[in-house]
């Protein structure tokens, strides 16, 4: 009576308790839509009736050549999106942390901050800006590519389908960039100084001593920035719908995961917004981001050495 | 002698209210709509008028934002708490509803029979039997030019295809004008003011639009295939960059004087009226050779219907009968100069522009836009695909052949009709 069996602890209510609202809220606005949509999913509107047809949707999707073909180009386009962020927004993210831990800089802050400003502008004003930047008739660009003599380098970039994928993601790039940069900036200063120390008197300094010591210290940083592109990639919209409209032009040459869930979802024009297929392709985005999701944390996270000071 | 004719209307006035009053004792009506920008002329023309005339009815003009419309106004309805006249959305969207039973059919509505068949076509069952929306406004396809750059390149008016590129060569060929203002950016220039402007003198208006529909006619006919070929000849004719250009730049070029030609719908007068400092003028999308008869895209845009839950039925009606009447069409028309009374009651317009458009009903035959009625039912969705076929074809990146084959398969993949 006095004591509960040894081995099993006492019922803590008081942790069920302090959980409770976030798991409701987290219940209600996140899990109970993500099972809503993926039941959605397996229904079909017939004669304006949901119908269950299991794994009908998905056969349309992959199996009718206009619906696959939209989407193996929606999902090459974000392939591609994605691969630019990776080589140019995270190396570039490195750099300039690299660049702003150094003790000598001055005026660090001002960096920084200029640096990270365009990450909390609205996707609504960096899309129009750019547009404007680079629109043909009133654009600064050809402008000033003409002041420095590089007048022929300029096309309608956004309109040419070859291109316009490409500049919306350094674009996206461009806004984004703060973020890597903010988080390796954070690791890099947690590194104590007395291994900083003992590297340089080991005689290891310089670019030597950000290859040797620092990136390898980083490193789990690099891999939750990776992620974090991945994820925010994949379920990218707003920059593309914003700058290009819902059709993805030129010829569907921006065409997203992200535009073509919409598109298909709530219809766009004369089309009817069609929730069953729409949820198909969110079904798959879930399902794309979750196997990133997780080749990284059991491929690569597990890995990652850490380093304990 | 004046006092016994003011008393008679005074009689007659009474008459009237009573009548009104008899049947609307106090309803209020309220008109769910997506024009926001028409806020003032309700308020101040258009519901006064009405008003004035039925006493004992008032009317609340309560618009959403155009791009939540349709679903704002789904769920209203499904709540019973939407209001008692609809704005219809021009074919499928409305039809929904009517289908769905939120709309009141209109057959034995006096004022219909004012309509055109062409004007009801979009608010009209498939059958073309029960019409359940009062059809308010159209908008005319043409090309609106710079009579100040005309006068000074001294080029007239193109009547011909011929004449027409002519022009475009000469103003080219000079240069201080772009000889057409259009992008490709947002597609849908290129589908509407290009393809729907120019398509029905090529398949001659309703005729071909409803062998489309019957299947008597494919898109990879001649006739629906050479606004392709006509409009792959634009390109050289439009701005510098035109592929990044977007419907904005396009308007401002114009009105900025620096385009001589806009393919332009007649929504854009208001706009280009109050922003162009240069006289304007406009012309009918050419034809072919010399004395053709021409045939202009005069498209349903915009109608009225009745709520079937609403409790003020008969003070409905009364509004739908005035929308048809006249007095309305001269109204609406001329406060929103551009958008055009669909009534065939004749209306006289105060704005020059406004009236050389709506001339051209007298003069050509009038057809809506081919895309509209039925064939963008299913998936693909032909009015987006053919955005996407206009713009690539404008662009030169598809042929116009490719291109409507490419439409003629997504059509048929769906559409019994053409299979």
């Amino acid at each position: 009576m006095s004591s509960a069996p040894k081995g099993k602890p006492a019922f803590r209510l008081h942790i069920a308790v302090f959980l409770a609202p976030a798991v409701l809220v987290y219940t209600t606005i996140m899990i109970v839509p993500l099972f809503g949509t993926l039941q959605l999913a397996l229904f079909r509107s017939v004669d304006g009736a949901q119908t269950f047809v299991g794994l009908g949707n998905f056969e349309v999707l992959f199996g009718d050549p206009r619906w696959s073909q939209s989407f193996w180009n929606a999902l090459a386009n974000n392939t591609w999106f994605f691969i630019i962020h990776m080589l140019v927004q995270n190396p570039i993210g490195i750099a300039l942390a690299a660049l702003l831990s150094r003790p000598s800089l001055r005026l660090r802050g001002f960096y920084r901050t200029a640096i990270f400003i365009p990450t909390i502008l609205s996707f609504v004003i960096v899309g129009f800006v750019w547009k404007l930047i680079l629109s043909p008739v009133w654009g600064v660009a050809p402008g000033m590519l003409d002041a420095v003599g590089l007048k022929f380098l300029f096309a309608p970039w956004l309109g040419k389908e070859a291109y316009a994928l490409t500049t919306l993601a350094l674009i996206s790039v461009w806004q984004f960039v703060g973020i890597p940069m903010m988080l390796i900036y954070a690791a890099l200063l947690s590194i104590p100084d007395e291994i900083l120390e003992a590297a340089e008197c080991d005689g290891i300094t310089g670019f030597a001593q950000f290859w040797k010591i620092k990136l390898p210290l980083v490193l789990p940083a690099i891999g939750i920035i990776s992620i974090l592109t991945f994820v925010g990639n994949f379920n990218a919209f707003d920059l593309i719908y914003t700058t290009q409209g819902a059709l993805a032009g030129p010829n569907f040459a921006t065409d997203i995961l992200g535009t073509f869930l919409y598109r298909t979802f709530f219809g766009f024009q004369l089309q009817l917004g069609d929730p069953n297929m729409g949820a198909t392709i969110a079904s798959v985005m879930f399902l794309i981001i979750l196997t990133g999701v997780s080749i990284y944390l059991f491929g690569i996270q597990t890995r990652l050495r850490r380093y304990q000071f | 002698m004046k006092a016994t004719a003011l008393k008679g209307l005074l009689l007659a006035a009474t008459a009237i209210s009573a009548v009104g009053a008899a049947y609307a004792q106090d309803a209020t009506l309220t008109i769910e709509s997506w024009r926001n920008d028409d806020l003032t002329i309700w308020q101040d023309t258009l519901i006064p008028a009405f008003e004035a005339k039925h006493p004992g009815i008032k009317v609340t003009f309560s618009p959403t934002a155009p791009a939540e419309y349709n679903a704002a106004l789904n769920s209203k309805l499904e709540s019973a708490s939407a209001g008692d006249l609809i704005t219809c959305r021009p074919f499928d969207a409305s039809l929904a509803l009517f289908d769905a039973g939120h709309l009141a059919p209109l057959t034995d509505l006096e004022g219909i029979n004012n309509f055109s068949p062409v004007a009801k076509s979009a608010w009209i069952t498939d059958d073309g039997s029960t019409p359940f929306c009062v059809p308010m406004a159209s908008v005319i396809h043409g090309f609106i030019y710079n009579k100040d750059a005309f006068d000074e390149l001294g080029i007239s008016v193109p009547q011909t295809e011929d004449e027409f590129f002519a022009a475009l060569d000469k103003i080219k060929a000079d240069g201080t004008y772009i000889p057409m203002a259009m992008g490709t950016n947002d597609q849908w220039e290129a589908a509407t003011m290009g393809y729907q402007n120019i398509g029905p003198n090529y398949w001659k208006g309703e005729e071909g639009r409803n062998a489309l529909i019957s299947g008597d006619q494919k898109l990879t006919d001649e006739a629906w295939v050479a606004p392709y070929q006509t409009l792959a000849r634009w390109k050289d004719y439009l701005g510098d960059g035109f592929e990044a250009q977007t419907y904005p730049d396009s308007q401002n070029i114009f009105t900025l004087g620096r385009a001589a030609i806009y393919p332009a719908g007649s929504w854009e007068i208001s706009g280009f009226n109050a922003q162009a400092d240069f006289e304007m003028g406009a012309f009918i999308p050419p034809v072919k050779a010399a004395g053709d008869t021409c045939y202009i895209s005069d498209h349903t845009d915009i109608a009225i219907g009745l709520n079937a839950a609403s409790p003020n039925a008969e003070a409905g009606r009364a509004f739908l009968n005035w929308v048809a009447s006249a007095e309305f069409a001269s109204l609406y028309a001329n406060a929103l100069p551009g958008f055009f009374p669909l009534s065939s009651e004749p209306v006289e317009l105060e704005d020059p522009l406004a009236q050389e458009f709506i001339s051209w009903r007298g003069k050509c035959e009038s057809t809506i836009r081919s895309t509209y009625q039925i064939l963008s039912r299913g998936t693909p969705n032909l009015e987006n695909e053919t955005w996407n076929a206009s713009a690539n074809v404008v662009r030169g990146s598809e042929t116009p052949e490719a291109a409507s084959a490419r439409l003629q398969e997504g059509l048929a993949s769906w559409y019994k009709p053409q299979m």
